[in-house]
């Protein structure tokens, strides 16, 4: 292949093939040095951001925060018009929709839950819509619930397994945008083509008839691609030929995949220094400067502030504050020991205070002890301005993972264009030791779940007695949850398949069945209680256990006390190993999470009294967190506590919130700034997987609760992304402002 | 009683351990406060480590592996810092954790009254001390006498002793609004500040009541009830007062 557009590039196999990891290792700058190149932000970028503010506000002053829908069209990557928010000033165009902030409707993966969403918002779909999906489309959401089996059903709604992508897209997939912009769409259909080429074999099996479908779709799906590019008056047919054009061809990958998905997580991959290739030769060139080169970023970022979908009140719950993790992951080394920072890495971030903090997108930092030093402490400045950034560890993952690798969502790590996830939700184990000492019955209910097994009779809890039958109790949880999941993805491949982020990824790419368990410090803790003092079982009269008494104090989870945080180590092995003995869909290879999202809160709303003392309904600690006010020895040892998580059962990451005062940080800047650097290189030496960064003051967040209309961009971090405080349920305000917020007295 | 049983070199009795300490010398620090105070400070924002007989007995090992778990932390330019309670009642055990972090490299430091008497041990430990926080409790020592039960003579013969010896110090003044933020005690201090050779800062802690709680908790007034937090003023002056910025 031979391009005008690619003049003054450096050549490689990137050539032959699609292969934007060799383009970006034969073409980038690394750069070592400080953040005092940066520009602020130009009169058109101000005058712009100040429109998009004011979007928010009538946004948020819609009944639910939902400005607008578009209720008639069912959204594809071409179903709407070109839209604007001020056309003259706008340097990166594409919306989801005609309009900003206008949500669209994506009704395959499930018609119910766009109607719901419809009504809360005060709408009504559209009836044609309603027909088509109601008499003559079948969706995702009907497809899982014809198949689904009776054991799954009540897992579900007991919430043993909870927040199944079963009625929502399931997201956490990244197509690999940069393609767009090196390639052109037409070379990526001509590979496409290829590859039906090579699928054109002997015997059509199922698998082959499969894969030669999704291909066409794809192909299909980039097409669409073009034309939609076309609305807006541009060609993508062929290569970016400058920095403009690479980061809107870019960006229009990446707007084919919002408009035709809503999944949970829709992530942007790692970008920033793939973009720095075209900035460098246009600022080589003399045909760029620097302020042009952020006003650029500047918008992009913008864009990708106005991600919306639709979405329920109970999805809310779940995933709170309308989060869409357009994930962007940012530095990290290269393979051959060059760090992967370049000056656009800085310009990303900066966007944090060009426009002021925000949620999205999410960034994440992949963070190497080795580094340069003006890129850490640039970033951990800015944690400490905007609590917006999460961290994690590059030198854990390059191991495994190379060093073309994303994000998705908060902690899922994946080689971009060859890796692609099925996203599992997650299962409530501190409920599976709570059904395990009551032979399967829910502890709030009583209601038989689970088959019946034998329950614990004893006054007091023995620690072996209780292994066994939790032991028993999760080989029962892993087999319906690989179940449920095999299910969800199947029909998701068959009637909501993801054709535009899939063309952006190789022919044969690695699939993993991506479970979560949520509760893993309760159930550290309980075990703990167990074997450390004596807990004491409550019954009712019906025999069920609804209470424990704990006599003694026990090591808690989180105070970097072995005795406890091997048995966090033990129980994440034995899941993994547990979920392992299960056949997957499409063969994808078993990964587990340790993150809950905002989920904490739900789920332990569902849980009862656990052995360690907590109290039914109480939030469990986000990801893997200790419990609230169980960590007594200060930070790093919660850190050292969570570093012992093992990753390689767990490669689906390793949640972490911290927050802390800035008093408590160090005196000066400069010194909390150096602190917060040896903080992130400890724990990432010591092996912990991802850390969200605060610092902030309870009382400043009091007074958020109090006054939001003072706060429109108050910023943090929750676990595995970024959220608009304001924009939090009261509930989930609280379980922040009452988590463990390192102080010193 | 299994605890007069304990060689005092190679137990400490804890209250309590910091893993991420940022204000007790430089870096990040691991502080390990000791139980265990003669002196009676009013103004103590940890009255609870007091008594010698609560806290409990950790062994020099365990507390020495302890503290390496956070080598990855502290190594660059933090290091461990030893506060209380007053520290120097356990000179033995901490002379014995100081010579071994020192073969490991770390940073040490404690977190002093220095209300104590120089004896040989404290010599010892001093060679193997890498910074001494010099809480200077008043420089009047009639003043002194009644805000923390002590003469001041034994802390300025200490602080002397240090400056002889070329061992750092980080001068600490808690400044309490009417108790030791007289402008001529103030001065005094400078004056005493001027004449050590080795002060390589000098800290104004700002009075703060967040410890009153724990008298409380103890069942027990709070001497200094309804004194006034100092604010970003007070310190300022004195400050300036001091001629440091």
């Amino acid at each position: 292949m031979a391009f005008e557009q690619w003049k003054n590039f450096k050549s490689g196999d990137w050539q032959s093939e699609i292969n934007v990891r060799d383009f970006i290792q034969h073409n980038y700058t690394p750069y070592e040095g400080d953040d005092s190149f940066l520009a602020g932000p130009t009169e058109k970028t101000k005058k712009l951001w100040n429109e998009v503010l004011e979007l928010y506000k009538k946004e948020h002053d819609s009944q639910g925060g939902v400005l607008d829908i578009d209720t008639k069209t069912i959204s594809t990557v071409t179903a709407h018009d070109a839209g604007y928010i001020d056309k003259d000033l706008e340097e990166i165009v594409g919306l989801q929709t005609d309009s900003p902030l206008k949500r669209a409707i994506m009704p395959f993966g499930g018609i119910r839950i766009v109607e719901k969403a419809c009504e809360a918002y005060g709408r009504t779909v559209d009836s044609r819509v309603e027909e088509i999906f109601h008499k003559y489309r079948k969706t995702h959401n009907d497809g899982v619930f014809s198949v689904y089996t009776p054991d799954i059903r009540a897992a579900r709604s007991s919430h043993l397994i909870t927040g199944l992508p079963d009625g929502y897209g399931r997201g956490r997939i990244i197509g690999d945008y940069r393609r767009v912009a090196l390639y052109g769409v037409d070379v990526l259909i001509k590979e496409k083509q290829e590859e039906l080429d090579v699928l054109d074999v002997d015997e059509l099996t199922e698998e082959i008839i499969r894969s030669r479908e999704e291909i066409s779709e794809q192909i299909k799906a980039l097409n669409d691609l073009k034309e939609m590019a076309k609305k807006y008056g541009f060609d993508i047919s062929q290569p970016a030929k400058n920095s403009k054009e690479a980061v809107q061809w870019l960006y229009f990958g990446y707007l084919g995949a919002i408009k035709s998905q809503d999944g949970a997580a829709m992530s942007l991959g790692r970008t920033s220094t793939f973009l720095d290739i075209y900035f460098e030769r246009d600022l080589q060139n003399g045909t760029l400067t620097e302020e042009q080169a952020q006003e650029i970023m500047d918008h992009f970022v913008m864009k990708l502030r106005l991600v919306r979908f639709l979405r329920t009140p109970e999805y809310n719950e779940l995933f709170s504050g309308d989060p869409v993790w357009v994930t962007e992951s940012i530095g990290g080394m290269g393979i051959d020991g060059r760090t992967l920072v370049t000056k656009n890495s800085f310009r990303l971030l900066h966007t944090l205070q060009n426009l002021g903090p925000a949620p999205e997108p999410n960034m994440t930092v992949l963070w190497s002890t080795r580094l340069p030093e003006g890129f850490k402490r640039f970033t951990t400045n800015l944690s400490i301005k905007t609590s917006s950034i999460q961290y994690e560890n590059d030198d854990l993952m390059r191991i495994t993972l190379g060093d073309d690798y994303g994000i998705a969502c908060c902690v899922s790590p994946m080689k971009i264009g060859k890796q692609m996830q099925f996203f599992g939700a997650r299962a409530n184990l501190a409920k599976t030791l709570l059904y395990a000492i009551n032979g399967g019955r829910d502890e709030k209910t009583g209601k038989q779940v689970t088959p019946r097994f034998e329950p614990i009779t004893s006054e007091y809890l023995d620690y072996d007695e209780v292994m066994e039958k939790f032991n028993q109790m999760m080989d029962y949880v892993a087999k319906i949850y690989i179940k449920a999941l095999n299910a969800i993805h199947y029909m998701h491949d068959k009637y909501c398949y993801e054709a535009e982020e899939m063309a952006l990824h190789d022919r044969e790419i690695l699939r993993t069945m991506a479970c979560g368990i949520a509760g893993l410090s309760v159930v550290a803790d309980s075990l703990s209680a167990i074997k450390y003092a004596k807990v004491k079982v409550i019954r009712d009269e019906t025999g069920l256990a609804v209470d424990y008494e704990v006599e003694g104090d026990f090591p808690k989870f989180g105070n970097d006390d072995d005795r406890v945080d091997q048995i966090a180590v033990d129980i994440t092995k034995n899941f993994m190993n547990k979920l392992r003995k299960h056949q997957t869909y499409r063969h994808s290879k078993h990964t587990l999470s340790i993150l809950t999202i905002t989920s904490n809160v739900v789920y332990g709303k569902a849980t009862g009294n656990t052995p360690d003392g907590r109290r039914a309904s109480e939030p469990f600690g986000p990801g893997a967190n200790p419990l609230h006010g169980r960590d007594t020895n200060g930070a790093l040892a919660v850190m050292n506590s969570i570093a012992k998580l093992p990753f390689d059962s767990a490669e689906d990451g390793i949640s972490y919130t911290f927050s802390i005062t800035p008093g408590t940080l160090g005196k000066t800047d400069d010194e909390k700034i150096t602190n917060l650097v040896n903080m992130l290189d400890g724990y990432f030496a010591q092996t912990g997987h991802h850390i969200n960064v605060n610092v902030f003051d309870r009382s400043l967040l009091e007074d958020a609760m109090e006054h939001p209309e003072n706060y429109p961009q108050l910023t943090i971090r929750v676990s595995g992304y970024a959220v608009n405080f304001t924009k939090l349920t009261r509930e989930q305000q609280l379980d922040v402002i009452h988590r463990t917020i390192h102080e010193r007295i | 009683m299994e605890n007069d049983k304990k060689d005092l070199r190679y137990y400490a009795k804890v209250h309590s351990i910091e893993s991420f300490g940022t204000v007790d010398g430089p870096g990040i620090r691991f502080v390990l406060f000791l139980q265990g105070c003669h002196l009676e400070c009013k103004y103590c924002h940890n009255r609870d480590t007091w008594d010698i007989n609560l806290g409990n007995y950790q062994s020099l090992n365990e507390l020495f592996d302890k503290i390496m778990r956070y080598k990855n932390y502290i190594q660059p330019n933090g290091g461990v810092t030893i506060s209380g309670g007053e520290p120097l009642l356990q000179v033995k055990f901490i002379l014995e954790l100081f010579t071994k972090l020192k073969k490991e490299g770390i940073h040490t430091c404690i977190d002093t009254s220095g209300i104590v008497a120089i004896t040989q041990d404290i010599k010892d430990l001093l060679k193997v001390t890498d910074l001494v926080l010099l809480d200077i409790k008043h420089i009047d020592d009639e003043k002194c006498k009644e805000l923390v039960g002590r003469s001041n003579k034994l802390e300025l013969e200490f602080a002397r002793y240090l400056s002889d010896n070329n061992i750092p110090i980080w001068i600490r003044q808690v400044l309490i609004p009417g108790y030791t933020d007289d402008k001529n005690d103030l001065l005094k201090l400078k004056d005493f500040i001027n004449s050590l050779k080795t002060v390589q800062k000098i800290e104004i802690l700002p009075y703060h009541s967040a410890g009153e709680f724990k008298w409380k908790k103890l069942g027990l007034k709070y001497p200094l009830d309804g004194v006034k937090q100092a604010d970003d003023n007070d310190v300022k002056r004195a400050k300036e007062i001091l001629g440091i910025t």
